[in-house]
């Protein structure tokens, strides 16, 4: 059992875990995710790293309520403990002295982005950060990204804080001022990702993203998470979950992100039926 | 000397159309009587002859007499001193290729059921003493080594390699990736073919002798081999598997609804997929599904997509009948159950919606060249054959390859193009310093008991290596 230390509701339906896994912990890099199954009857589901410490021995998730299993993991409180918890799963980010890095992250990826920008600023790039939600009461964790950039560009959608807009504008922006991008870290939803890449792609700027599609195992022995890179199939849990957002297959991505949807309406609804009662 | 009994008993099953719509074991197993029944007919000959055909050696003329006589605690002394998992293995041996090949009654065309009646003692002990009623801590069957062993990955392999290891007193420590013990006993076999039930109780035994069993233990992640051989541990016993699931590696194969066997299956057994909404993870149900390939990963596929409620279920195999790598058994259970055999056939491409969901398979008729390097008859392809099969669901069981995580994050280790690990199959030792491996990581994929013979094998240098 791994036993949650800390919670926090970072915004509405945004959670924070941190864990007790010390062993989990030693291993952890930015950019690699864990495994988590609440119970015996749990799904497996990934769930990327967004911080770890190894003195302390604890490793953190935020993860959003979609479904069924995230809303039942969002129940639990600090102290509970969860069943399962696999990992460090996958290659760590890429994290060299590249020059200038545009991170760009949407949503719930703020807290993905957050451990890859850290590193990325510790190997001695400079750090653009471009942060877009929705709207400014789904923001967090731009604090966090703040410390670790030299500059921030926030954007929501209804334009109640910093720039209206989406994370695709300011980004274009950025690579139309003449200003050196050495490389662009788009990390969000598939559609948010899928948008930067295209940004990015007329103007060769080496963009990588991190995919998250559905997976069982996350060690390579079912080939759920299969996505098409530069025409290959490969597996995301171990052949990324970084991959070059140009070469992506993105229609595939998105096809395969939907080959549960009954179910997980079905599930969803039957927990909300069973938890209301 | 007495008239040979050449009448083999039959074991009670589940009717084909009842036992087709539920997860439900299927072979029922003897009652005493046709158990002991069975065992007279064992002539006890001189030669020993299924002794020499079982991998692991079970004295299996010992224990049949000891059923035969009614001393059921004999028959389980005799069986388990050399077999820790036989309800494993009475239930999923090929014995017909084995131990009941080289029984002198095969001769007549009558072996003893030898798997049968293992499966009929060590059910028997688990009625009587049951799992939960073994002693927690190691058995007191000799003095401590002081010595300690890590085994990675807990299937047949690494579980008979550490129940040997810890017999002999050394400290095991198992690590499996997955968040229950047992490989593909758990996530592989069918609850209908084996019994998760039976799985736990014989990994719990092997647990009672003092292993100690590390869950959710990706090596190669969480630690590396080099870092677990630092770590204190004299030798290290790699017993990972062949967990790579292969496919045709069609651009067309990444529609959805097409599965892989080992995606399909894990989500069905060792997830319970089954019990959705129960239990949280989801699996598809088709009303057509064509499951691709002729080993028994493809039987267990089909069998659990027909339980799932499926109309039509299609084995796609480009060889014919006499050529399918499964056990003949679970082909006729299957036939019995209503799959369509569609024999030389081979899928040329799948076909899909503008939603990315298969809806068909392209195939080509086959037919039978010259034997290949594999010794049976090469497929050809007949060219102008194309014909279309309506599916809404395919499951690819082609076979499967050692995962390569370990050795990709290991010195020294010694692989094939095949990814497999090189080991001497007289000792199971690796090129590298104090590392072992066993089971379908040396071989590719096989058998259970194969993988168990080679854990046994290694336990035992193992041993010889640490001075016992």
């Amino acid at each position: 059992m791994y036993k949650i230390l800390l919670k926090q509701d970072l915004v509405t339906q945004i959670h924070l875990f941190r864990m007790a896994a010390p062993a989990v912990a030693r291993k952890a890099r930015a950019g690699q995710f864990v495994v988590v199954r609440i119970d015996e009857k749990g799904e497996r589901i990934p769930l990327t790293i967004a911080d770890y410490d190894e003195k302390e021995g604890t490793v953190t998730i935020v993860f959003m309520e979609v479904g069924a299993t995230t809303a039942r993991l969002a129940l639990l409180k600090e102290g509970d403990a969860i069943a399962d918890f696999v990992g460090p799963l996958g290659v760590p980010a890429e994290i060299e002295k590249f020059g200038t890095v545009a991170c760009v992250a949407g949503g719930v990826g703020a807290a993905v982005v957050a451990p890859i920008a850290r590193a990325l600023k510790k190997a001695g790039n400079k750090i653009i950060t471009i942060l877009g939600t929705r709207s400014k009461e789904l923001l967090f964790w731009d604090d966090v990204l703040k410390a670790s950039s030299d500059e921030m560009i926030v954007t929501t959608d209804d334009g109640s804080y910093g720039r209206k807009g989406v994370v695709t504008e300011p980004l274009k922006e950025l690579l139309e001022s003449g200003q050196k991008i050495d490389r662009v870290v788009a990390i969000g939803p598939v559609v948010m990702m899928k948008f930067c890449a295209l940004t990015t792609l007329p103007f060769g700027v080496k963009t990588i993203v991190s995919l998250n599609p559905i997976m069982v195992d996350g060690t390579g022995m079912c080939g759920c998470c299969r996505v098409a890179v530069d025409g290959e199939t490969k597996f995301a849990c171990v052949d990324g979950p970084d991959f070059d957002g140009h070469k992506v297959d993105w229609d595939l991505m998105a096809a395969r992100q939907r080959i549960y949807l009954g179910e997980e309406k079905c599930a969803y609804e039957e927990w909300q039926k069973s938890h209301s009662s | 000397m007495a008239k040979l009994n050449l009448n083999r008993v039959a074991m009670p099953r589940q009717a084909p159309k009842k036992r087709a719509k539920n997860f439900n074991e299927v072979a029922l197993g003897y009652s005493l009587e046709q158990a002991q029944e069975e065992a007279s007919r064992c002539i006890q000959c001189p030669k020993r002859n299924c002794v020499e055909g079982c991998p692991v050696g079970v004295d299996i003329p010992d224990f049949i007499k000891a059923i035969r006589e009614g001393d059921m605690p004999e028959a389980v002394k005799v069986l388990k001193s050399k077999n820790a998992l036989p309800g494993i293995c009475g239930r999923v041996c090929p014995q017909e290729s084995q131990c009941e090949a080289t029984c002198t009654l095969a001769k007549k065309e009558a072996p003893i059921a030898i798997g049968r009646l293992e499966r009929f003692v060590a059910d028997w002990e688990r009625g009587n003493t049951g799992a939960a009623k073994l002693p927690k801590s190691p058995k007191p069957t000799g003095k401590s080594t002081g010595k300690k062993i890590a085994v990675v990955g807990s299937g047949p392999a690494g579980l008979t390699a550490a129940a040997d290891l810890a017999k002999l007193g050394h400290s095991v420590t198992i690590f499996e990736a997955l968040h229950v013990a047992g490989g593909v006993l758990m996530y592989g076999i069918p609850e209908f073919r084996l019994p998760k039930e039976i799985v736990q109780s014989e990994v719990d035994y092997v647990a009672s002798l003092g292993v100690k069993i590390e869950l959710d233990s990706v090596v190669g992640k969480l630690a590396t081999l080099d870092e677990i051989l630092a770590d204190g541990y004299n030798a290290v016993f790699l017993g990972t598997g062949a967990g790579l699931p292969m496919f045709l590696g069609y651009p067309s194969e990444n529609l959805n609804g097409i599965y892989s066997a080992n995606e399909f299956l894990t989500r069905v057994n060792l997830m319970k997929a089954y019990l959705f909404p129960d239990y949280d993870t989801p699996v598809k149900v088709g009303k057509q599904v064509a499951v691709i390939g002729g080993g028994n990963v493809a039987m267990d596929s089909a069998r659990c997509a027909l339980r799932l409620g499926a109309d039509k279920v299609y084995i796609v195999y480009r060889r014919s009948d006499v050529e399918l790598p499964a056990r003949r058994e679970e082909v006729e259970n299957a036939m019995e159950e209503g799959i369509e055999f569609k024999f030389l056939t081979n899928p040329k491409q799948f076909l899909g919606d503008e939603q990315n969901w298969v809806v068909g398979m392209e195939c080509h008729r086959m037919e039978l060249g010259e034997p290949d390097e594999s010794g049976r008859r090469r497929p050809i392809v007949k060219e102008g054959s194309e014909f279309v099969i309506d599916v809404d669901e395919v499951i690819v069981a082609l076979g499967t390859r050692p995962n390569p995580l370990i050795a990709s994050t290991t010195e020294g280790l010694e692989t094939t193009r095949w990814g497999t690990v090189v080991a001497d199959e007289a000792t199971g030792k690796t090129v590298k310093d104090r590392v072992w491996a066993g089971g379908d990581i040396v071989t590719g994929s096989a058998t259970v008991i194969s993988a168990m013979g080679a854990g046994k094998v290694a336990a035992a240098d193992i041993n010889k290596f640490l001075g016992g």
